[in-house]
């Protein structure tokens, strides 16, 4: 039966195919009395192993970093310490749902407090209590399907643990029913260049094998479509790739305004292989890389090492490297910080400085000292600045290093509201619209039922950008755009009608912002902009810039 | 009861690959095998939970233990595997 399902577009392109759905986790039912131990024992025993062979399956079908984590986790399920535990608890008289998930948590719980490396593989210790408990009540198997063809999956929400063997040969479209703007689906999908819609009502009762087609730009998903449409919708995609990638030179609107198109990346691995050709350099390099999983500091030489390695990518353009962007959100063991009970509004990012300030100056020293061997024009920027005096001291630290050109992200409402005060003291803002949203709309990012309020079109959010965009124009400095909302084609022209002069976003997503500025005048960015700005909500901004532009 | 001492080679410590092809080795020798690190209590080496809660980095000092006959080529071959760089070696296993 044809039918018509609404979500939110958060990956443009268009699919057509047989869904294939995801099996949530399972729910577990009630606990129940154990009258017979050892034939208990025995289904949990069986669920265990089937766990373990499955995942050993998913193991051999698949190469590298995936197959050791599968690797490792078939033989964790396999583990005899394991077995033994749930199998004593089953003999106190737990059933054996509820033995495996007592276990799993209890190492699970071992593991997080190791911290580090340990503490992130304990979330796949979930992953593999889901597929043993799902075993042991007889549910589907949890995780992406494998169908043997292509298919658009379906799913509540996807998790980066869901993810690690997606196959993006054979994943058409992603749809979810739950999921924002800024939900793992959504950057994963643009990650691989997959059309995405999530927020989908209604997409899990889609059935198996049914044919749908996706439009990753309106979010719009049809179901039941008959072959004809779907041979059209494969032709119309491929055209539209065809026109995307087509496109070149730097990023302008098509009366010739123009605006940087610019790279994200965490280290130089994400530049090898890509086209630098029309790229005004890199607006975002998240040094965080270097710093994770291990114990102490990275030392000087071994900084300016990777640092440079980035800078030698390019022999002129802009290169921006966003100080250590850590703390109470994303812990290090070095930083010695303890827990705080709420991280996203602690000591993070440059306010680690204020009882580690060797951390910084080590870092900006090794900055200016690669530097010193590029042609390129390398920039400094500091994360999570809430004031005029943060921007100030940062500044002044980044020029005593000889390095000439000092900013700050914008994703605190204080530096976006104070955007004019901030540009006294700084040669450039670029914000972070993924944090500015979180506390923008005080939602947080880790929470997928707010997802709806963490859209960079809130309008709240768009009217911010707005006051930073014109602050930067008063005082003849630029102001960029480093979030995920940067690689949204069809928030591209708004953000440029809005004033900002620099958009920054993973290589996969530029060729289709490019695409979208060459569609329309700087005019006509303006009247999208105001469009925008003047609806009430999200949903009605995109709808609105959506019905102007198509 | 037999002991070896040897340092972790592998670069990303006895986790991931290194620890899954140890692991292994040590369900499939012919006697029980224990490892430590320091004094802490010794854990079945055939239990990939209790070597990865070992959190043994690269450069980090462990002991196994094993006792009965085999004991001695058990730990031989699993000191063998442990101070070679598992990460830098292809996956053999097809």
């Amino acid at each position: 039966m044809p039918e018509e399902l609404r979500g939110i577009g958060v990956s443009p392109g268009l699919a057509a195919g047989p869904v294939a759905r995801m099996s949530p986790p399972p729910a577990l039912p009630p606990a129940r009395t154990v009258t017979d131990p050892e034939r208990e024992a025995a289904v949990a025993v069986r669920a265990l192993a089937t766990a373990e062979a499955r995942l050993r399956d998913r193991a051999a079908a698949t190469t590298g970093a995936a197959r050791d984590i599968l690797d490792a986790q078939s033989m964790i399920a396999a583990d005899p310490m394991l077995r033994d535990g749930v199998t004593a608890r089953i003999k106190d008289g737990t059933d054996a749902p509820h033995a495996l998930r007592d276990s799993f948590d209890e190492h699970r719980t071992t593991l997080e407090g190791l911290g580090g490396y340990l503490a992130e593989r304990a979330a796949d210790l979930d992953d593999i209590a889901h597929r043993a408990i799902a075993a042991a009540l007889g549910l589907p198997m949890p995780g992406v399907p494998e169908p043997g063809h292509p298919f658009v999956l379906v799913a509540d929400d996807l998790a980066p643990a869901d993810t690690a063997t997606l196959d993006p040969a054979n994943v058409l479209a992603l749809v979810t029913e739950r999921g924002g703007p800024t939900s793992h689906t959504a950057i994963l999908a643009r990650s691989l260049g997959l059309p995405a819609v999530v927020g989908c009502a209604g997409a899990l009762d889609v059935t198996d094998g049914t044919a749908v087609t996706v439009d990753g730009t309106t979010g719009m998903v049809h179901t039941g479509v008959s072959e004809d449409e779907v041979t059209l919708v494969r032709e119309r995609a491929a055209e539209e790739r065809a026109r995307i990638t087509g496109g070149s030179g730097p990023g302008r609107t098509s009366d010739g305004h123009p605006v940087d198109l610019m790279l994200n990346i965490g280290s130089a691995a994400d530049l090898v292989g890509v086209d630098l050709s029309d790229v005004a350099g890199v607006g975002l390099f998240r040094t965080e890389f270097l710093f994770l999983d291990r114990h102490d500091a990275p030392g000087l030489d071994e900084q300016v090492a990777a640092y440079a390695e980035v800078f030698g990518f390019f022999e002129q353009g802009t290169i921006v490297v966003r100080t250590l962007d850590a703390g109470a959100d994303k812990p290090l063991p070095f930083l010695g910080l303890s827990g705080e009970p709420n991280p996203a509004l602690g000591v993070r990012g440059l306010r680690v400085s204020r009882d580690r300030p060797e951390i910084l100056d080590t870092q900006l020293k090794a900055i200016a000292l690669a530097a010193s061997q590029t042609t390129a024009d390398v920039w400094v920027m500091a994360p999570m600045v809430a004031t005029r005096p943060e921007a100030e001291v940062f500044a002044a630290r980044v020029r005593d290093h000889g390095l000439p050109t000092a900013g700050v992200m914008v994703e605190v409402p204080s530096a976006a509201l104070h955007a004019g005060r901030l540009l006294e003291v700084v040669d450039f803002l670029s914000i972070g619209t993924n944090d500015l949203s979180q506390y923008t709309l005080a939602a947080d990012r880790q929470t997928g039922a707010l997802a709806d309020l963490l859209d960079p079109w809130q309008p709240a959010m768009l009217e911010l950008v707005g006051v930073c965009a014109a602050a930067g124009k008063a005082a003849a400095k630029p102001v960029g755009v480093c979030g995920e909302a940067a690689a949204d084609p069809l928030l591209a022209p708004v953000l440029a009608g809005l004033g900002i002069t620099k958009l920054s976003m993973s290589p996969r997503g530029l060729p289709a912002v490019r695409a979208a500025l060459a569609g329309h005048t700087l005019a006509d960015c303006e009247r999208l902009a105001g469009r925008a700005l003047q609806t009430g909500d999200a949903a009605g901004a995109r709808a609105a810039v959506l019905a102007e532009t198509s | 009861m037999s002991e070896r001492t040897v340092i972790i080679a592998s670069r990303t410590g006895l986790h991931a690959r290194p620890a899954a092809l140890f692991v292994k080795a040590a369900a499939d020798q012919g006697v029980p095998v224990k490892i430590s690190v320091g004094d802490k209590k010794p854990v079945p080496a055939a239990s990939m939970l209790a070597v990865l809660s070992l959190g043994a980095e690269h450069g980090t000092e462990v002991t196994l233990q094993a006792e009965g006959p085999g004991a001695d080529e058990a730990l031989d071959s699993l000191a063998a595997l442990l101070a070679r760089d598992l990460d830098a070696e292809e996956s053999t296993d097809a």
